[in-house]
């Protein structure tokens, strides 16, 4: 049987990003339908066609699916689920929100951030914030999945599946959407982005900040945060790197006066290469960076920008 | 408006995991425990209901192994009515799945008739991130996951909700089950009048069986292993220096 792949789509738009990296994980299990939900989902359905290893492209477009709210995006996709062996998804807070109430609609366990695929019912999923892999094998008759995209390349495009409309959705009326306050920015997405650039409680101020966001513009990077940043008001939530924010797994990983408790080491650790600026020589950052400098910030980071 | 708050037993957020070396999972004998650090979140932000009247009565709920009491004593310490220990398990080695832990939780919901659910987004043992909207899935319930807000409104509540890219807010109509994120709050420390005060307070013991609930896992765990480790790296002396070695490796 085929594999249903929920596309990541935002206000019309494909996270092309996170859903081809999800489709390279889903291929290894079979034929893989991707779909797409939305209010609008045209231009998303047409884009995942694109993907190579899609077969078919299944469009939903109603206006109660316009901004993911669970419920009838749930009830949309147990619809559709009986003809499909496994439901998965990339782990975003789109489908984590949704997919749990799937799997326990189809009475199945969620097996969330697959992060290694053994065979169609045999999955890896980190445990423990990343300390420990644990191998799991499924008995359900349907596999509901979410997949930790930094653990997968991305398909490449160069496709054109057939697009099909799907079923309208019911919608339960339980919820919902009243605003969304979105962070914009110029920068890459910051769980796609090939270069991270994060600072840490060590930044001291919001305007400390801009030491972070200058070196990060250098490299055409993604800016990211510690969980004490964030807390601190130095920078927004959704900027948080860890094991309660964003797992990124990018080429080049820059943590500035990040400490490297547990928690942060869990949404970076699995990145190419590290590089950690830190006062502190003690710091246990240290231990998973490739490339350290003990240094005050406010003197090596602009210098660091300036030289590269 | 009851409110039912499930709690978890979980190994302290600070203690460094041992994977045994038989790869049988994670070593959990000796280990210091602690209730789940967002379900502290979702205690404190029911008693915060509480005192502010929306909330009329606040009942603790924990799964899994009888020192999960503990951590149901933590909740009523920091304010909480009354507990309900759901005895699953023998050994704490066996973690109950959320499936399980959900249709149990429904079935205590079904008795108690809470107004609201509150719990954690995730428990920092197995990450799953599930239990909340399992919940609400086999309830017919609303949901409102990652909240950082929660304005309780007559029949209806506004949430903020953490989402990538930002926040979202949504109305949900009650009952619903609502999970929290970090940033909903900072728990209170239990004092020790309270502590002393919440060993007198309701505990009642249960069992899967008494609301229907086989716990047999459905994801058998074939292995737990430990991750890769990351080769030492070289420390820098200058800029310069740190330069040269990021040209090196060719990652600039």
């Amino acid at each position: 049987m085929a594999i249903l792949l929920i596309g990541e789509v935002t206000n019309g738009q494909l996270g092309l990003d996170a859903t081809a990296k999800a489709v390279t994980a889903a291929a290894k299990l079979g034929e893989v339908h991707v779909l797409c939900a939305g209010a609008s989902a045209r231009g998303a359905a047409e884009q995942a066609a694109q993907i190579q290893g899609v077969a078919k492209v299944l469009v939903a477009e109603d206006p109660a699916l316009g901004h993911r709210l669970a419920e009838p995006t749930a009830a949309l996709i147990v619809s559709l689920a009986s003809g499909y062996s496994h439901v998965v998804a990339p782990a975003t807070t789109d489908a984590k929100n949704v997919l749990p109430r799937v799997a326990a609609l189809l009475d199945v366990m969620v097996i969330s951030d697959v992060s290694g695929i053994q065979d169609a019912d045999t999955f890896e999923r980190p445990i423990y914030a990343g300390n420990a892999i644990q191998t799991v094998t499924s008995s359900d008759a349907i596999k509901v999945a979410t997949i930790r995209t930094a653990g997968f390349d991305a398909a490449p495009l160069g496709n054109a599946a057939p697009i099909e409309a799907a079923p309208g959705a019911t919608d339960p009326g339980l919820s919902q959407w009243i605003e969304d306050r979105t962070a914009h920015s110029g920068r890459p997405e910051l769980t796609s982005a090939p270069v991270v650039v994060s600072g840490g409680r060590g930044i001291g101020s919001k305007e400390g900040f801009e030491i972070v966001e200058a070196l990060a513009d250098k490299l055409g990077a993604a800016v990211g945060a510690s969980r004490a940043a964030v807390d601190a008001g130095y920078a927004p939530n959704d900027w948080q790197v860890g094991q309660t924010g964003k797992v990124v797994a990018p080429n080049l990983y820059v943590a500035l006066g990040i400490s490297g408790a547990i928690q942060h080491l869990a949404g970076m650790k699995d990145s190419k290469f590290i590089v950690a600026i830190n006062k502190d020589a003690e710091a246990p950052i240290f231990q998973v960076a490739d490339f350290g400098l003990v240094a005050d910030l406010f003197t090596a980071v602009p210098e660091l920008t300036e030289k590269l | 408006m009851k409110v039912l708050v499930p709690v978890k037993r979980v190994i302290d957020y600070n203690v460094k995991v041992r994977v045994r070396a038989d790869g049988s999972g994670v070593d959990l004998a000796n280990v210091k425990m602690s209730m789940n650090p967002f379900d502290e979140i979702a205690v404190e932000e029911a008693i915060r209901l509480k005192e502010k009247g929306t909330a009329t009565e606040v009942v603790a709920v924990s799964i899994g192994v009888r020192q999960a009491q503990e951590t149901l004593r933590t909740a009523l310490a920091m304010g909480a009515d009354r507990a309900i220990l759901v005895l699953a398990s023998e050994d704490v080695h066996q973690d109950i799945e959320p499936l399980a832990v959900a249709k149990i939780l429904a079935g205590i919901v079904k008795e108690e008739s809470p107004g609201l659910v509150l719990c954690g987004k995730q428990a920092i043992d197995n990450d799953m991130n599930a239990t909340g909207q399992m919940l609400a899935a086999l309830l017919g319930w609303a949901q409102a996951t990652f909240a950082s807000e929660l304005k309780v409104e007559g029949e209806e509540a506004t949430v903020t909700r953490e989402v990538d890219g930002g926040l979202q807010a949504i109305k949900v109509k009650m009952p619903a089950v609502v999970t929290v994120d970090l940033r909903m709050n900072e728990p209170r420390y239990a004092s020790l009048p309270n502590i002393m005060k919440a060993k007198k307070k309701p505990l009642e013991e249960k069992t899967p069986g008494d609301y229907g609930v086989d716990v047999t896992p459905r994801l058998r765990v074939v292995k737990t292993t430990e991750p890769a480790s990351r080769k030492a790296g070289v420390m820098a002396k200058s800029v310069d220096e740190l330069v040269d070695m990021l040209k090196g490796a060719g990652v600039v």
